[in-house]
């Protein structure tokens, strides 16, 4: 194989955080300069902090490798792609790309509300990088891509929002550049499109040898889609191996409850929000559960405004980021009422996993299944090599036991 | 799929501190489609919002036109020459609307494309140079009306009309010089958004919209200062043929005036630029 195709080396990005006083208004700055003529303003009246976003990250992707960028909120995988899409400037260290980049960084950046499907279509195209003649060579393309054929001369301020993301991902998802950089975008928009467009990225990388970055916290995609990940942490590259590896040391780090202030919230627009998760436990104690022991997880919550109805729900992941199960409220009973400001919410069920740890993450929807929150990975247990009733794990094959009644 | 993708036959990119300028131009170039696309959205979208359309772009200049000749002509008694004051405001109001478009909209534009900056990259130039060429399709509307009128009122055109593009061009040129300077002041400072509008209102009466220099020689060095002196007079010159006479060293004094504004505009701007992303 040739050189890579992206080199990153020492790379570095320093913000300068501003405290208080100096709020970048003139007025300001000027009122500093004449209360105090023999000083600079901006040490007179604030004090400015260095955070640095990246340091010293490097690493090389070779053409036709998927690498998956993963890690928490504020990891600095968003300002690593803002210097690979050249929207910033790093402070040290430098990138080479070999190759038109182009970069997904948000769905239907650009799009415009008053214009039409049709003139959204060009605009968004000529803002990711496109020539006017390529767009119109894959128009047909990517409108029957997006199923948007009968509303092309709607403006889009009328679309339903899952029209407008389909549109948005199809004019992507036709770019031809040699270097894709995708962030998160596929969060959004229903599970049957998001699979349609992994799978268009797939094969355009494996057909075309084209390489792409892909950030994500669908994990499933990334162990799926990715030939490699690493994972940035506080800044840092701390793993750099295959998908698989790199998500269970990110699942390993992952909660040490810290908190329910440290909680991730990835949905939702904060009408009702998730304040806790409480795993039954001894005071003090780490829950750690034999299997088909009880297990009890209360959900502390706050309601903003009126919303009506509540329906929660519980995931439980896997150390290797696999969601093992999904469970609704309205698969076995009633909706909460929400009547209080706050309020508590409980699941009660028999462990079935198998020893390991476990991570837990919780949401609620609306009745019209809007989210109102989700709280990612928000705390973990520990399951125990052993039964509730006291006998031993023995080594056996399986992620779950059942309870099955046995017939003879 | 037509293209082959080599990537050991595609350019090399490094990104480095401090490295942006090496492309930026090439850039700038092969970005100009979106320039295009960036002003036809602009435009669109404002002949589609507004209930009059068009109208809005006639209606604002008319009631300006009457105004100014009130002013000048019947208060304070300003000599119009033989041209009827109103096609003399127009003349002048051309040019101006074309430089307070173009400024105005450069000063609000990084706001309104503010998650295009923070989403996408290509040379911030084009943000201030799609607010000309709006500012440009904006005054073909007024042009339009100018030329009708004039037509009424028996002004006949002659071969100086041949010349009005290089009086457009320059008065664009001031019009990105002084862009750029409020859209990078912007940016850095917010409360520049509150002084640009005042600077337009000062900038009317600066310039000689309502009122002739050639009837003012005391004041003509003074007002060459001001760069769009010159390019009102062009405009007037080649309208009005013989009626209106040029002064050249005024436009020598302009045009200084202008360079001046445009490379100082085009190195503060790219000064400011590269931190356009951590700042909005």
């Amino acid at each position: 194989m040739s050189q890579p195709v992206i080199t990153v080396e020492g790379l570095g990005k320093r913000y300068t955080l501003q405290h208080q006083a100096s709020s970048g208004l003139l007025r300001d700055q000027l009122a500093g300069f004449l209360r105090n003529p023999f000083r600079r303003s901006k040490a007179a009246n604030a004090t400015a902090e260095d955070f640095w976003a990246l340091r010293k990250v490097g690493f090389a992707v070779n053409q036709g490798d998927i690498l998956g960028i993963i890690g928490r909120n504020g990891a600095g995988k968003s300002t690593l792609l803002k210097i690979l899409s050249r929207i910033t400037e790093p402070t040290t260290g430098r990138v080479s790309l070999r190759g038109r980049v182009a970069s997904l960084l948000e769905v239907g950046t650009g799009f415009h509300g008053e214009l039409s499907g049709r003139e959204n279509i060009f605009l968004n195209g000529a803002i990711l990088g496109m020539t006017r003649t390529e767009i119109r060579r894959k128009f047909d393309e990517i409108v029957a891509f997006a199923e948007v054929e009968k509303f092309l001369d709607t403006p889009v301020k009328h679309y339903s929002s899952g029209m407008y993301v389909r549109l948005a991902f199809a004019v992507a998802a036709h770019l031809e550049p040699e270097i894709l950089i995708i962030d998160e975008v596929l969060a959004v928009g229903d599970q049957e499109f998001q699979k349609k467009c992994l799978g268009k990225i797939e094969k355009v990388t494996r057909n075309e040898g084209r390489t792409v970055l892909f950030v994500s916290h669908n994990f499933a995609a990334v162990r799926q889609l990715c030939t490699r990940a690493i994972l940035l942490h506080e800044g840092r590259v701390v793993t750099d191996a295959p998908p698989v590896e790199t998500i269970t040391q990110y699942m390993k780090m992952m909660p040490r409850s810290q908190g329910s202030s440290a909680y991730r919230h990835i949905a939702g627009d904060g009408r009702a929000r998730i304040t806790a998760l409480r795993l039954n436990a001894p005071p003090g104690a780490a829950p750690v559960y034999p299997i088909f022991e009880n297990i009890r997880i209360d959900i502390d919550f706050t309601v903003q405004s009126s919303v009506g109805a509540l329906e929660f729900f519980l995931l439980v992941y896997a150390e290797d980021g696999e969601c093992l199960t999904a469970s609704f409220q309205r698969d076995t009973g009633p909706f909460t009422k929400s009547s209080g400001p706050t309020g508590t919410v409980s699941a009660v069920f028999k462990n079935p996993f198998a020893p390991g740890r476990y991570l837990v993450s919780a949401g609620i929807f609306d009745s019209t299944r809007q989210f109102l929150d989700w709280v990612e990975f928000a705390e973990s247990f520990q399951v125990e090599t052993g039964f509730a009733d006291g006998r031993a794990f023995d080594q056996r094959l399986g992620r779950f036991s059942l309870l099955p009644e046995w017939r003879t | 799929m037509t293209e082959t993708s080599n990537p050991s036959e595609a350019p090399t990119l490094v990104l480095e501190a401090g490295r942006t300028e090496a492309h930026y131009w090439r850039d700038l170039w092969r970005y100009r489609e979106l320039l295009g696309f960036l002003a036809w959205r602009d435009v669109k979208v404002r002949y589609k919002q507004a209930v009059l359309g068009v109208a809005w772009a006639v209606v604002q200049p008319v009631v300006q036109t009457f105004l100014l000749t009130f002013v000048f002509s019947k208060l304070a008694k300003m000599p119009g020459g033989d041209i009827p004051y109103p096609l003399l405001v127009l003349a002048g109001l051309l040019p101006w609307q074309l430089f307070s478009g173009a400024f105005s909209g450069a000063g609000s534009s990084l706001v309104t494309n503010a998650n295009l900056i923070s989403k996408v990259y290509f040379p911030r130039l084009i943000v201030p140079l799609s607010a000309v060429v709006v500012a440009l399709i904006d005054m073909a509307v007024l042009l339009v009306l100018t030329g009708g009128y004039a037509a009424f009122a028996g002004v006949a055109p002659t071969w100086r009309l041949l010349l009005l593009p290089l009086f457009i061009f320059g008065t664009m040129l001031i019009a990105l010089g002084a862009g750029l300077w409020i859209t990078a002041l912007t940016v850095k400072y917010r409360d520049f958004r509150f002084i640009a509008p005042f600077i337009l209102q000062v900038g009317v009466f600066v310039t000689p919209v309502g009122y002739r220099t050639d009837f003012l020689p005391n004041w003509r060095d003074i007002l060459a200062f001001n760069p769009l002196t010159s390019m009102v007079e062009g405009f007037r010159w080649c309208m009005f043929g013989g009626h209106s006479e040029f002064y050249v060293r005024g436009l020598a004094t302009s045009l200084a005036m202008t360079a001046a504004l445009l490379a100082s505009g085009l190195w503060f701007f790219r000064q400011t630029e590269r931190k356009f992303a951590d700042v909005i």
